[in-house]
């Protein structure tokens, strides 16, 4: 019996080894696996942390005034995890909601259908039903614990307490393909700025998102914080903007352009800060944003007024005789003039046999009454005088650059740099411009003469000919015009409180100040005389355009001594400047130095309120509902 | 002999220390990594909380260890003794089992017992090695009588098919590893040996189906090469005439020179074909060797040959017409032919996630996410390794293997030791359970054996299997305590 004696016993060193060398073999295995596969955590990762993301609150829009205009509202989606559903009252649920049964099963196809819905999971939540308004918010998460696998998730909608200033404010919406692509911070169903100030202040407003990464069992289900919270990132909220703009005079200026088609931009001169700045047609903010907001996109898109296209920076017309001033002080920087310097004028600029033509004056005359009659003959006689100028320009290439250039220094030519979107930069040619139209290098005055009168080729927004009121109101510099008159916890960009020069000596300023004073005194726009209250200068214009009917065109700025408004208004078709043009600037001037408009204006702006001066082709392909 | 009296034997034997140790630490262990797996992060329990796994574990643990100290109370004798009447309400039990239970995840294997639920199954694993002890306990037993060998087989494949019956496969072949018992007590290894080459066929043969090599595919081409090497390992090994091994082996090797010189002729290789050839040139050399000699080793061998060929065309239809399609897809998943995270590769793929992301520290105690997140199924009871991979790491684990391998040994030298048939065949018994249970569960967890749902001892969560591995175990250290003194 004694085991030590049987030749068997030697198996057992069979059975030992085997089994030492299965474990060995084992211990490879896990060391495998545990070791060397580093993708094992990382599959173990993903499984587990559901990253959520914590939205930052956007930031809030104030007027200069500290009038809130833009904050965001709370509004609820109703998500379902199908697989915790259990037997519930679905109607108490419809009713709870204010649906029907039939729009209850429809958003239930809706969430499950995996082409409009394809992150479907019944394990987790979908979206069932969006945007709730607070009362169906407080109805539901009454009765929610008698609905199991319903759950509320709030999110923010901006709203907005002005029906006025859409274009400028911009609005907000889910961000597109390219958007996500251009910018790793956005991902699916992220809301972003899409126009106006949302979209140019978009990284002031959005602030930062947080984080928080959640344990996520098998099915999907929240078990807990990842070590209680320790790498959670709080959100970090938006900056809240204060604007240039005063929403009373922007409310007021939209008013005044309810059907017509132009704009009004008022600029502070001694900052840059945009006052008001209407374009008109417009559209109330509101509108885009919640439930109607794709239908009401729709809506605006095919208008045929086009009023998502903000005119004040995006619309270029030709400037008409606004653009004298600037004329005359190119001239008498160049030294072509001095103040003193006389044309005669014919009815028409003789050299070309009175083309253009011009209006009824004593002739000759000097700067100073050219600009108070609007005179087009002496900035022909101007412009030729420069141009032809070959004791000091070789050419006529040369002396057309050096033109252009006080041009550009004036803040035409190029986008301004106002902090909105889409701004154009209208246009001003350069010599080889010509030369290429022209074919040939030997143009002169006379072949661009409309150019001096601001017609012909050039062309200019809104926003640059306000900032030319600003720039002459400040006697040769202006700032950038910007709408965004301060960050909170954070300074504006230097390129908003740097001064730029024009390049024109101040000595030059007096005559051609005194020259548009002259127009409101006993000119072309004495329709504007406020004087004695406020001593206003200013610059009628009528461009000619092919699209029907003259634009009607204001430039000045107010008081004529330390000038703290300057405009510039413009009225598509609405014909001579003093015309339409003028009146609307009056009541501007007048809500902004008064508050109010006075007694004896409110005829007036009855008129100007209730005219109506749409073009004809616009007028043809008017939808039947507006 | 049949049995000894305990009174007649001086008792100075000792419990064995280590294996107590090891008992209580592998079952402290479990039921740390229960509570681990079981951890439920919203709202944490206590370690005792009895309405926990961890809690219901600590109940299964202290009757056992009450279970253990009864057990060496008994006298070692009784075993003997009663092994039969043991085994035979065994198998009532396993009979009545079967038509009793409900079934419950699909098996009948549960017996429900006022508020606690048992599973027969468990406690038949030390009634047939008592029952075996016992068999070859007795007086000039021999294994290689067909008489015995019956009895023996028997022994095992009664329960078997009654555990197959109630359909828990898994313990099923459980019983079927006492077969290493039978190889320590006198089973011809050649049997065993039989058993092997017949997996490593079936393995090699479903692993490499997809690519041919000319006749055969490259898994039947390995297979057929290894039939030859093994029979001509044989003439070397049985017949002791290392000149014929080597005439066999250098014409085979001819064989595939020439095939390999073949495209000097401009015939492509066939490598299946030339293995065929190699294979029944082997075969007809066993074949005139042994009608020449008349040594009937050389029809053995021959027959093995062909058995092993035959074996190896008829795997295809195995596999595909005799397991069922899961038992299929488990093997696969095993052999790593598919990767379906989702599918049926989903628990040995969330498995080895766990492990895997464990690294080398692991990821620290409780704080394992896979497991407690429920991405490992049966995290508590059969996948239970999985905690200890995360958590613990590589560190963790290999101390536990290490620590496994050691007991297991340890039971292996205690067994040897006993001056009795009944002690040591009942120690063997033990030790290839365990062995089995450990090699299964731990293989199948890392991915190395299909999934099969047996659990891991005194790891794994559950009454039954605790108090099962507990008998077993403590039945045997009795049996040690009052072995005859050398």
């Amino acid at each position: 019996m004694n085991s030590n004696t049987n030749p068997l016993a030697k198996r057992r060193y069979v059975i030992a080894a085997a089994a030492v060398v299965i474990m060995l073999a084992y211990t490879v295995q896990l060391f495998r696996l545990q070791l060397m596969s580093p993708q094992y955590r990382d599959y173990a990762d993903s499984n587990v942390f559901l990253r959520r993301t914590l939205y930052p609150a956007r930031g809030a829009i104030y007027d200069r005034n500290g009038k809130l205009l833009v904050y965001n509202r709370p509004t609820y989606d109703v998500m379902m995890v199908v697989r915790e559903m259990k037997q519930f009252d679905t109607l108490d649920f419809c009713h709870t909601l204010n649906i029907d049964m039939e729009r209850f099963h429809a958003l239930n196809a809706d969430m499950r259908d995996r082409r409009k819905n394809p992150g479907y999971s019944s394990y987790t939540q979908q979206l069932f039903m969006s945007q709730l308004d607070v009362e169906e918010y407080g109805l539901l998460q009454e009765k929610l614990y008698k609905f199991p696998g319903i759950y509320i998730q709030s999110r923010t909608e901006r709203q907005y307490n002005y029906p006025d200033m859409g274009l400028i404010l911009g609005y907000v919406a889910e961000v597109d393909q390219n958007r996500m692509a251009a910018d790793p911070y956005y991902t699916r169903k992220d809301y972003a700025g899409k126009s106006g100030i949302e979209l140019s202040h978009e990284k002031d407003l959005r602030g930062e998102k947080g984080v928080e990464i959640l344990l996520r069992d098998a099915h999907g289900r929240v078990q807990g914080r990842y070590e209680n919270g320790a790498h959670d990132k709080a959100p970090v909220s938006g900056r809240d903007l204060t604007l240039g703009i005063d929403v009373e005079l922007q409310a007021y200026g939209e008013r005044l352009m309810h059907n017509k088609v132009g704009s009004i931009v008022m600029i502070d001169p001694k900052t840059g800060e945009v006052l008001c700045m209407v374009s008109a047609p417009t559209y109330d903010p509101g509108l885009l944003t919640g439930k109607s907001f794709g239908e009401n996109y729709r809506r605006l898109e095919n208008n045929p007024f086009k009023p998502l296209i903000n005119r004040a920076i995006a619309g270029t017309y030709p400037p008409g005789s606004t653009f004298k001033p600037s004329q005359g002080l190119i001239f008498l920087q160049e030294g072509i003039i001095t103040p003193e310097t006389h044309y005669s004028c014919y009815g028409g600029y003789p050299p070309l046999g009175g083309r253009p033509a011009c209006h009824g004056h004593p002739s000759p005359l000097a700067i100073r009454y050219a600009l108070t009659t609007s005179c087009n003959s002496f900035f022909c006689y101007g412009l030729n005088g420069m141009l032809s100028n070959r004791g000091k320009y070789p050419d006529v290439s040369a002396a057309f650059d050096v033109w252009r250039d006080h041009m550009v220094d004036m803040g035409f030519g190029y986008p301004l740099g106002v902090d909105l979107p889409s701004e154009k930069r209208g246009f001003i040619p350069n010599s080889k411009f010509y030369t290429g139209m022209f074919k040939t290098e030997r143009w002169s005055a006379h072949n661009i003469i409309s150019i001096a009168i601001g017609q012909g080729e050039i062309l200019a927004t809104p926003l640059q000919i306000a900032n030319l009121g600003a720039m002459i109101a400040n006697r040769g510099y202006f700032y950038t015009p910007h709408v965004v008159r301060e960050m909170k916890g954070a300074a504006l960009e230097s390129a908003y409180t740097e001064r730029r020069e024009s390049g024109i000596s101040r000595e030059h300023f007096d005559v051609t100040v005194d020259g548009m004073a002259g127009a409101v005194t006993m000119g072309t726009c004495r329709g504007i005389n406020l004087a004695p209250f406020v001593e206003v200068c200013g610059k009628t214009g009528t461009s000619q355009n092919p699209h029907g009917d003259d634009h009607s065109l204001f430039m000045g700025f107010a008081p004529k001594n330390d000038p703290r408004v300057a405009i510039a208004v413009l009225v598509e078709n609405g014909r001579s400047g003093a015309t339409t043009a003028v009146p609307v600037a009056r009541l501007m001037m007048q809500k902004f130095f008064r508050g109010e408009i006075p007694e004896s204006d409110r005829g007036l702006e009855q008129i100007v309120m209730h005219r109506e001066i749409l073009p004809y082709v616009y007028t043809r392909n008017l939808p039947p509902n507006h | 002999m049949i049995y000894q009296r305990g009174n007649d034997v001086q008792e100075k034997g000792k419990v064995d220390r280590l294996i107590v140790i090891f008992y209580l630490l592998f079952v402290l262990l479990g039921w740390l990594n229960i509570y681990a797996a079981s951890f439920n992060l919203e709202n944490a329990t206590g370690l005792f909380d009895l309405s926990t796994r961890a809690g219901m574990q600590l109940i299964w643990m202290g009757s056992s260890f009450m279970l253990a100290f009864m057990l060496l109370k008994i006298d070692a004798a009784f075993y003997e003794a009663y092994a039969f009447l043991i085994y035979l309400a065994g198998i009532l039990l396993l009979v009545v089992t079967l038509f009793v239970a409900q079934e419950i995840n699909g098996s009948r294997s549960w017996l429900i017992v006022g508020p606690v639920r048992l599973q027969p199954a468990e406690f038949m694993k030390f009634m047939i090695v008592l029952a075996l002890a016992r068999v070859f306990n007795s007086y000039h037993f021999r294994l290689t009588e067909r008489k015995n060998l019956w009895l023996v087989i028997g022994i095992i494949l009664v329960p078997v098919v009654l555990v197959i019956a109630q359909r828990e496969t898994g313990t099923a072949l459980v019983y079927l590893c006492l077969i290493l018992v039978l190889y320590r007590e006198g089973l011809p290894g050649g049997i065993l040996f039989v058993a092997f080459a017949a997996i490593l066929y079936f393995i090699l043969g479903i692993r490499f189906s997809d690519r041919q090599m000319g006749l055969l595919s490259e898994g039947e081409f390995i297979a057929v090469s290894s039939i030859i090497i093994f029979s001509a390992v044989m003439v070397w090994n049985y017949i002791k005439r290392l000149n014929m091994f080597l005439i066999l082996l250098l014409s085979v090797a001819a064989i595939f020179l020439l095939a390999a010189a073949a495209p000097l002729f401009s015939v492509k290789t066939d490598w299946g074909l030339t293995a065929i050839v190699a294979l029944s040139f082997t075969a007809l050399y066993l074949l005139f060797h042994f009608i020449r000699s008349g040594t009937k080793v050389y029809l053995y061998i021959f027959l093995f040959l062909a058995g092993s060929f035959a074996f190896l065309e008829s795997t295809d239809y195995v596999f595909r017409d005799v397991l069922r399609p899961h038992q299929q897809m488990r093997i696969r998943v095993a052999l790593n032919m598919v990767r379906d995270l989702s599918g049926a590769g989903y628990h040995v793929g969330q498995s080895k996630i766990a492990i895997g992301s464990g690294g080398l520290w692991g990821k620290g105690f409780l704080n394992g996410t896979q497991t407690k997140l429920k991405y490992v199924p049966e995290q508590d009871t059969d996948f239970i390794f999985c905690t200890i991979g995360e958590e613990h790491g590589f560190a963790g684990s290999a101390v536990i293997l290490l620590l496994m391998v050691i007991f297991i040994l340890r039971l292996l030298r205690l067994a040897e030791r006993q001056t009795m048939v009944f002690g040591r065949v009942y120690g063997y018994g033990v030790a290839s359970i365990f062995l089995f249970h450990i090699i299964v569960n731990i293989g199948m967890v890392i991915g190395a054996v299909p999934v099969i749902g047996i659990p891991l001892p005194f790891f794994s969560y559950g009454g039954s299997s605790l108090w099962g591995f507990t008998i077993l175990l403590f039945i045997f250290l009795r049996i040690d305590k009052s072995r005859k003194r050398d």
